[in-house]
């Protein structure tokens, strides 16, 4: 390891405690702006020294901000595999940034500023994506953060902006506010009650769309979905927030619907579904991740049920991403082939669990 | 109840349909729903968003129309074949150099062009020229027609009709 995550304030973890709003449902909110610097070409047609320039200018006008001004500056580019595995498995960076692909290469000056819940992308598809990310369901604080963030480098940095179209992006869908918020929700009642599909055809019938775990491309594990707004254009910020947080209440309704019926007619096969997966997640010796994320989705639905009671969702959380590879990787303090890997999960989800049962 | 088409599965979707004043209901199966491409929730599930978006910028620059590919941007030298490949502008200029291709395309996407969020003020420190003058603005668009560029030209026009 080249570089100490402990660097980041908070480890950049603080939205796993599960204090915002509905945190049993919503995991996290994350808002995004993309901005562009005037004169500079997008990344996709740049040189690396255009690259370095955009640094450079981002660094300086992050160091004037309110939010930024000594936040650490991760040079992505510079870093292993591995750590910058661990810094997307954080959703610290996205995995354009990270590159982990085969023939991955991290694009020049690739960086990331953090102070842990606010932070700027840098290089990314474009030159600036400035990211906020929340426990719980919380467009609005996560809003605000970013554009107070925005205001500060917007007035030190000349960004690309067109007074028909808006803010200027490499790709078109993110062009005008540059604004995508996505909530990452868990709805294990929906699936179970096979609703899901018809809740996310409505959605994308007014505009928003899902994701995996992980954004754009991924899939979707364990019963989360990223709920976000589609398009970027024509709407005011305030417009695509409010929209999307009326959307986000009504699937959170629904979801508490579909678990009154689960329990009201199935009360034995739910007991079952959810004290079969805290027994495996508990007693397994090997469990791949996304097994372990199926399993936690049964017993994050069992806490939410209070069916099994003396388990935290912090808890949860905080395996849902520290059973990751980089995570274990990490903690063992050495690369791990894959079914050494299962074995490391499955103690460290023991033990974590055991902790959690014992406080 | 048996699919209308196959007579085969059983029905899954029902599709009513007003054609001529009728009101009609066909009783489909999931295969021969998707063969007529009726998309349902399954196929919905099945086909996430998420592919469809991520391959939407580049789909969509697809629909803009063959032979103003040669038309280049000044600023970065990307053409429309650049953006029909990757689905990525090369730079902001590009989006005043195609503005009327990107503008269908915008409406397509957002179902709008018209940016109605925060507006950016550059600041003192950011701004490297002053903003052009009607008179410049008339100049750039006098030499945009005499090399027959008539897309910048338009954009030339449009932009001193809004400052007149």
């Amino acid at each position: 390891m080249t570089f100490d995550i402990n660097l980041v304030p908070d480890g950049g973890i603080s939205w796993l405690d599960a204090s915002g709003s509905d945190g049993n449902i919503v995991l996290s909110t994350r808002v995004r702006l993309a901005r562009n610097l005037k004169d500079q070409p997008f990344t996709v047609r740049s040189r690396p020294e255009d690259n370095q320039v955009v640094l450079d200018q981002v660094e300086r006008a992050s160091r004037a901000s309110r939010q930024l001004h000594d936040a650490p500056l991760i040079r992505i580019d510079h870093l292993q595999g591995n750590e910058r595995q661990l810094l997307q498995e954080r959703h610290l960076i996205s995995r354009e940034l990270a590159e982990l692909g085969d023939d991955g290469k991290v694009r020049a000056a690739a960086a990331l500023l953090t102070d842990g819940s606010v932070g700027i992308m840098v290089n990314e598809e474009d030159h600036v994506r400035l990211q906020c990310l929340r426990s719980g369901f919380s467009l609005q604080e996560a809003y605000s953060d970013l554009e107070r963030l925005d205001a500060d480098i917007g007035a030190q940095l000349a960004f690309a902006f067109h007074e028909e179209f808006g803010y200027l992006t490499s790709c078109p869908t993110n062009a005008g506010t540059g604004l995508r918020a996505s909530v990452l929700i868990h709805l294990p009642g929906l699936v179970l009650t096979k609703e899901i599909a018809k809740v996310l055809q409505g959605l994308s019938q007014v505009g928003l769309t899902f994701r995996g775990l992980y954004g754009e491309g991924s899939e979707v594990v364990g019963n989360f979905f990223q709920l976000s707004n589609q398009t970027t254009l024509g709407k005011s910020e305030g417009e695509l927030l409010e929209h999307l947080g009326d959307m986000v209440r009504k699937v959170i309704e629904y979801e508490q619907q579909a678990r009154h019926v689960l329990q009201r007619d199935a009360p034995t096969v739910i007991a079952d579904k959810v004290w079969r997966a805290y027994g495996l997640l508990k007693y397994a010796r090997s469990l791949s991740f996304d097994e372990t994320m199926n399993l936690l989705s049964g017993v994050r639905l069992g806490v939410g049920l209070n069916l099994i009671p003396d388990i935290s969702v912090y808890t949860l959380n905080k395996l849902s991403v520290f059973a990751q590879p980089a995570h274990l990787a990490m903690s063992e303090g050495r690369e791990l082939g894959d079914s050494e890997l299962a074995v490391v999960r499955a103690a460290y989800t023991r033990q974590l669990l055991e902790e959690d049962a014992t406080r | 109840m048996q699919c209308d088409q196959c007579g085969e599965r059983p029905a899954a979707v029902h599709l009513t349909q007003i054609v001529n004043d009728s009101v009609t209901t066909v009783h489909l199966c999931e295969q021969c729903a998707a063969e007529k491409g009726v998309q349902t929730g399954a196929t919905v599930a099945k086909f996430p968003l998420s592919d469809f978006l991520a391959s939407m910028g580049k789909g969509a620059s697809t629909q803009i129309p063959v032979g103003d590919d040669v038309a280049e941007c000044k600023s970065c030298g990307g053409t429309l074949q650049d953006f029909r490949d990757s689905g990525r502008l090369g730079c902001p200029e590009c989006y005043r150099a195609f503005a009327s291709h990107l503008r269908d395309l915008l409406r397509r996407l957002h179902g709008s062009s018209q940016h109605v969020g925060e507006l950016y003020t550059a600041s003192n420190a950011a701004v490297d020229q002053a903003a052009p003058t009607v008179a410049d603005l008339r100049d750039q668009l006098r030499r945009a027609v005499e090399v027959e560029n008539f897309e910048l030209a338009a954009d030339l026009r449009d932009r001193i009709r809004v400052i007149e």
